[in-house]
């Protein structure tokens, strides 16, 4: 299968300290990878300079085959990466359904009633049109999380990184979001999910990359990953 | 379409009205409230829909003014061209202004347009040809048919201006660039995120917001007949500025507008019943009161009171 994504030694400095060194990662065009490590392992500062939220100090880092380390954001966006957020960050002065429709405009240029039916259509799917109208400073967690989700998928990705969407849910509700993210794969959508909950990225990873301290320790099955040696002395200590 | 006709018949009624035997101080009191409309609808332009609060506004109607000092010195140009020199001085400020919200937010953005002020002063200050510190007294053009005196010909213009300045921003407001600049306003990072290209709206806001400050800015010298640095930079333009729509509320084009003619004309009446320097005062306490009465402002109170009827 081909990969959508390329990260070649990406390395990401904060003053004197290293956040990602040389980081090697190559994702197949609709592929389930799990992203793991400890905190501070350098998760998220990977997807921030995948989505372009950061730009890396070093290294290439290829989107469809293009080069897209110096794009900005909203560029990256529109060639089709979307993402959610560790927390949550909806435009809270927006209705749910207006947050979608910032991504609609935006990226794929729809705009008035057929926006509005495009973006009930992606809140449908995933069991929100019944709070559409609602302010989203009014939601539950679950309902954020999900709204996150949403918006993401408004943008038309062709790879959506979910960061930690299921962090402070309930055992039910991360089953639903974990449906959700299967219902998206399986339209052919690659999928990045950075998980905590290890159950969940598990059941629900092809393959499982496990970062720490800046650096990929160990990529493979989930099975593999959990045996490995270096994963458990990360997590656990020696 | 309702709202073009309002528009056109504002325009027209200032018309009848500068054309009609009404007492001269009328347009001399109501430029000051047109002004405060233009003003406070080009700050929330930046202000109210991209949430970057912009303190320099005595920067963007000082360069406004000075701008056409300058056209009207070295070329005699008429009052439009002073307008359309002013707005473009200001606009390239607003510009400037956008690049700096690049690395400063919050706070330090607005400190950051504070700075300008001073920057703006001191040069204008040192700069003989306009005046420098002691400033410049002006004629004013004598001809100014079909108009009966200047004063009134710039009571008009200042509808005008008042008019288009509400017309963008409700433009802004109602087009994508409006929810564009909604979105970086709560999460500029969310926002990249999602499509926006938010340093563009930023550039756009700032230049639109600061052409129309400094176009508000344009008529000072003639309306005064007299120019000087110290009351041009006046830091009180960026308290009243920012008080307005704070009052009127921010979040819609028609906050500024109820919040300029609501504090322009109280401060006016104070101005003349009480004292010239009261008026500040005015604005101190209705601002600490609907911070924490009503802090989204008029607009908010409504949309409440209408919910709740509901």
């Amino acid at each position: 299968m081909e990969s959508i994504l390329e990260v070649s030694k990406v390395s990401k400095h904060f003053g004197g300290f290293t956040a990602l060194s040389g980081v090697d990662l190559e994702v197949k065009t609709g592929e389930r990878l799990g992203l793991i490590g400890p905190n501070g392992s350098g998760k998220t500062t990977l997807i921030n300079c995948i989505s372009g939220s950061l730009f890396n100090d070093e290294g290439a880092i290829r989107f469809k085959g293009q080069p897209i380390g110096k794009l900005p954001a909203h560029k990256r966006t529109r060639l089709g990466i979307a993402r959610s957020f560790q927390i949550p960050r909806p435009f809270s002065s927006m209705s749910m359904l207006e947050n979608l429709l910032v991504p609609l405009s935006y990226v794929s240029g729809i705009t008035g009633a057929e926006a509005e039916e495009k973006a009930y259509e992606i809140l449908e799917g995933m069991g929100l049109k019944q709070k559409a109208l609602v302010p989203t400073n009014q939601l539950s967690q679950v309902e954020l999380r999900k709204m996150e989700l949403a918006r993401a998928m408004a943008a038309h990705p062709s790879l959506l990184i979910s960061d930690e969407a299921m962090a402070g849910l309930s055992g039910a509700e991360v089953d639903e979001v974990l449906q959700i993210l299967f219902d998206v794969n399986s339209r052919g959508i690659t999928i990045i999910m950075i998980e905590h909950i290890m159950q969940a990225v598990m059941s629900f990873s092809q393959r499982v990359v496990c970062l720490d301290a800046g650096q990929i320790i160990c990529q493979g099955t989930p099975k593999e990953v959990v045996a490995n040696p270096h994963v458990q002395r990360a997590y656990l200590g020696d | 379409m309702r709202f073009w006709i309002v528009c056109l018949a504002v325009i027209l009624a200032g018309f009848g009205l500068v054309m009609s035997g009404a007492n001269e101080y009328l347009f001399f009191a109501g430029f000051v409230v047109l002004q405060a409309i233009v003003l406070a609808t080009a700050w929330n332009i930046l202000g109210g829909y991209a949430g970057y609060v912009n303190f320099g506004v005595p920067a963007f109607v000082g360069a406004g003014a000075y701008s056409a000092l300058v056209v009207h010195l070295s070329l005699d140009a008429p009052l439009i061209v002073q307008i359309a020199a002013a707005a473009l001085v200001s606009g390239i400020l607003g510009f400037a202004v956008g690049v700096i919200s690049v690395r400063l937010r919050g706070i330090f953005f607005s400190i950051a347009t504070v700075a300008l002020v001073f920057i703006l002063e001191t040069v204008v200050i040192n700069w003989r040809y306009v005046g420098g510190a002691t400033g410049l007294q002006l004629t004013r053009p004598t001809d100014v048919w079909p108009f009966e005196s200047y004063t009134r010909m710039l009571f008009w213009v200042m509808v005008i201006m008042a008019v288009a300045s509400i017309a963008i921003a409700r433009y802004i407001q109602d087009s994508h660039i409006g929810r564009g600049l909604r979105a970086l306003r709560d999460s500029e990072e969310a926002a990249e995120c999602t499509g926006v290209p938010t340093l563009r709206l930023k550039l756009i806001a700032c230049t639109v917001s600061g052409a129309l400050l400094g176009a508000a800015g344009a008529p000072m010298p003639m309306y005064l007949s007299y120019i000087e640095p110290y009351s041009s930079f006046n830091l009180v333009y960026a308290v009243s500025a920012l008080a307005m729509p704070i009052i009127g509320g921010m979040s819609h084009w028609v906050g500024p507008l109820i919040g300029a003619v609501i504090l322009a004309s109280i401060q006016q009446i104070v101005t003349v019943t009480i004292s010239s320097e009261l008026n500040v005062l005015v604005v101190g306490v209705l601002l600490v009161f609907f911070v924490i009465a009503a802090p989204d402002g008029i607009v908010g109170l409504y949309r409440k009171w209408k919910a709740s009827s509901k």
